[in-house]
């Protein structure tokens, strides 16, 4: 707070302002501000990754095959002799996609389900809770092989299986803000004031929610990558020779035992920072938006 | 406690339907035709109807979920297309396998988790605490398919003080005249030491890699709630009245700690489980996660649809225990019950 206090003449509104804010919620933990320059190189990563990645990441060169790091290949190459670091690079892009699009469709199927639950009560409560003790009655990621099993081994279908175990969660968070809120002052003044149901539950709840919601949107984008990679790389999903993390560690595992290292090294050490940068990250936006949750 | 035992069983049968019903839309959800998958691809028009008639794939839906269910009852799971054995006895057979790398994985963390977290909510601030710290945020980012394959690296490759990641037992030795289907049990039981030994050292590697996998929860847990238990009125009683603090801390905060931690080791085994099925892809391990996975390359849909439906009956019972547990351990439960 010293620093707002410090610098009475700070725009209030604006770009300048939300940039001052910003800086001001980085600076305040450095953890979090390590983690939101992971955030970004990953992003950049994704964005422009494949454009920028000295080889081809689906070029292989026998000649040049299972090389350690050198300087002409940082992270070595692999039994194709393809380039691991230009692949590492390249494969951020699906990886991150994955972990997103589940993200966002587990927020628009569970989220909604539990703000509706919340809200209505009765049977939209006794559904969406009883859906939700079903899925919560397996394990997450053994459910999750078999919808891809079933639905069929694509890349799509793992982003639903992501979503869909990730959903009692949404739900009952969800759910749990709504209920509170159901008869708050605002929203009685909304339905006062001549509001349908449905839009109160969109106009009014839903924004209100929504820090809660993107907190554990960003706490749960760890799992879904931890979770797309498992899939990939017990074979479902991803085929080769797409780059992507989980199926790279799968191709390297076999040289492991041989002293070839670094085929599996570096796509693990990848998927590790990655989840690891979107817990920080989940952990100090939540230290901002609700600090009495920190442990 | 009985009334209790038998209201929580009550509460387990919902889910067991729950888990029935998912399991069988699954397997209807299979894109194309069961039949003339089940059928094979060189199978004629003819064959292909009789088995859509022998699986019953012609009567309405209702009237085949209660042949399913009727099936199940009979501990009947289908057979596997690729090896032609029955899915019930290929996994009951490779159950012990998967129980025993679980149940030790477990038992390593939460001999590591809980006095780590105790000791770190004992002396906050303190380099053990810190340790307690950055074991949690970093045991939840590991991908447990890359800590088992480092594991390998290093033990295995570089130090060689582990045997190859190739199943339970080396090729020299041969199993142990099964009773439980533990290694480690039975060749304790036929008084075999070298077969233990090796059994364990095989056991070991897969073990940690799924103990590091759990730590995180656990430690993190014990340590929260014994933070809260140690502010509490009756602990600060229990010391003002001038007991030790080894007695304040085992006898009175210990056992209130542990109820939260209780509760997660349900979260603990969804995880758990689910880590099992890379780690024995990892390791070789000739348990039915491997069993799965192979299924599962295979487009082999009746293993599957048996390893979820097992691993779901598992994770209800294994909940059920841990809710007795918690009766055990707090009397609240048994009276309110």
């Amino acid at each position: 707070m010293s620093d707002m206090a410090a610098t009475p003449s700070a725009p209030t509104h604006g770009i300048g302002a939300v940039l001052r804010h910003a800086q001001y919620v980085i600076g305040e933990n450095k953890v979090t501000g390590f983690a939101f320059g992971l955030f970004m190189l990953i992003l950049l990563a994704a964005l422009i990754g494949p454009y920028i990645v000295p080889y081809d990441p689906l070029a292989s060169n026998t000649t040049a095959a299972l090389q350690g790091p050198s300087a002409a290949h940082w992270f070595g190459t692999d039994q194709l002799g393809r380039d691991v670091f230009s692949r590492v690079i390249a494969a951020t892009r699906l990886d991150f996609v994955i972990a997103v699009a589940s993200v966002v469709l587990v927020f628009l199927m569970g989220g909604l389900a539990g703000v509706a639950a919340g809200f209505f009560g009765g049977w939209t409560d006794r559904i969406v809770s009883r859906i939700a003790d079903t899925i919560m009655a397996f394990p997450l990621f053994v459910l999750a092989m078999g919808i891809v099993a079933a639905l069929g081994n694509t890349v799509e279908n793992i982003v639903l299986a992501t979503a869909i175990v990730n959903f009692p969660l949404y739900a009952r968070i969800a759910r749990a803000e709504a209920n509170v809120r159901r008869e708050a002052g605002f929203v009685q003044a909304a339905r006062l004031s001549g509001n349908g149901e449905f839009r109160i539950l969109l106009g009014h709840i839903l924004p209100n929610i929504m820090p809660i919601m993107v907190v554990q949107m960003s706490l749960t984008m760890g799992y879904a990558i931890l979770n797309a990679a498992g899939l990939s790389f017990i074979g479902l999903g991803v085929r080769p020779p797409t780059p992507e993390w989980g199926i790279m560690v799968a191709e390297g595992a076999a040289f492991m035992v041989s002293g070839e290292w670094w085929i599996a090294f570096f796509p693990g050490l990848a998927l590790m920072l990655a989840v690891f940068c979107f817990n920080l990250l989940g952990d100090g936006l939540r230290d901002i938006i609700d600090p009495q949750r920190r442990t | 406690m009985l009334g209790m035992v038998l209201k929580r069983l009550m509460l387990a049968i919902p889910s067991l339907i729950g888990v029935v019903i998912v399991t069988f839309l699954l397997t209807r959800a299979l894109p194309g035709d069961p039949a003339a998958y089940f059928a094979g691809p060189a199978a004629t028009e003819e064959a292909v109807a009789q088995i859509r008639k022998q699986l019953g794939l012609d009567q309405p839906l209702p009237q085949q979920f209660v042949r399913y269910v009727g099936d199940l009852a009979r501990g009947d799971m289908g057979v596997a297309l690729t090896t032609g054995q029955p899915v019930t006895t290929e996994i009951m057979s490779r159950l012990p396998a998967s129980a025993e790398l679980t149940l030790l994985g477990l038992l390593v963390s939460v001999l590591v988790a809980v006095p780590l977290g105790i000791l770190a909510a004992t002396s906050p601030g303190s380099m053990i605490d810190h340790v307690c710290r950055i074991v949690t945020t970093a045991g939840v980012s590991l991908p447990v398919f890359f800590t088992g394959l480092v594991l390998v690296y290093v033990f295995y490759y570089q130090l060689g003080v582990a045997p190859a990641p190739l199943g339970r037992l080396d090729v020299f030795f041969s199993a142990p005249p099964q009773v439980t289907g533990f290694y480690l049990i039975d060749s304790l039981i036929a008084r075999d030491g070298e077969v233990f030994v090796a059994s364990l050292k095989q056991l070991l590697l897969p073990a940690l890699t799924l103990a590091i996998f759990s730590l995180a929860p656990i430690a993190r847990m014990t340590r929260a709630s014994m933070l809260a238990v140690l502010g509490s009125e009756f602990v600060r009683t229990a010391r003002a009245s001038g007991l030790s603090p080894g007695t304040v801390i085992v006898t009175y905060a210990f056992r209130n700690a542990m109820l939260p931690v209780v509760t997660t080791l349900g979260m603990v085994f969804s995880f758990l489980l689910g880590a099992n099925v890379l780690v024995e892809k990892v390791f070789a391990w000739p348990g039915i996660g491997s069993y799965a996975v192979e299924a599962l390359i295979a487009s082999d849909f009746a293993p599957v649809q048996g390893f979820v439906l097992t691993m779901a009956v598992m994770y209800v019972i294994l909940n059920l225990l841990i809710d007795i547990l918690y009766g055990l351990i707090d009397p609240r439960v048994r009276i309110e019950a």
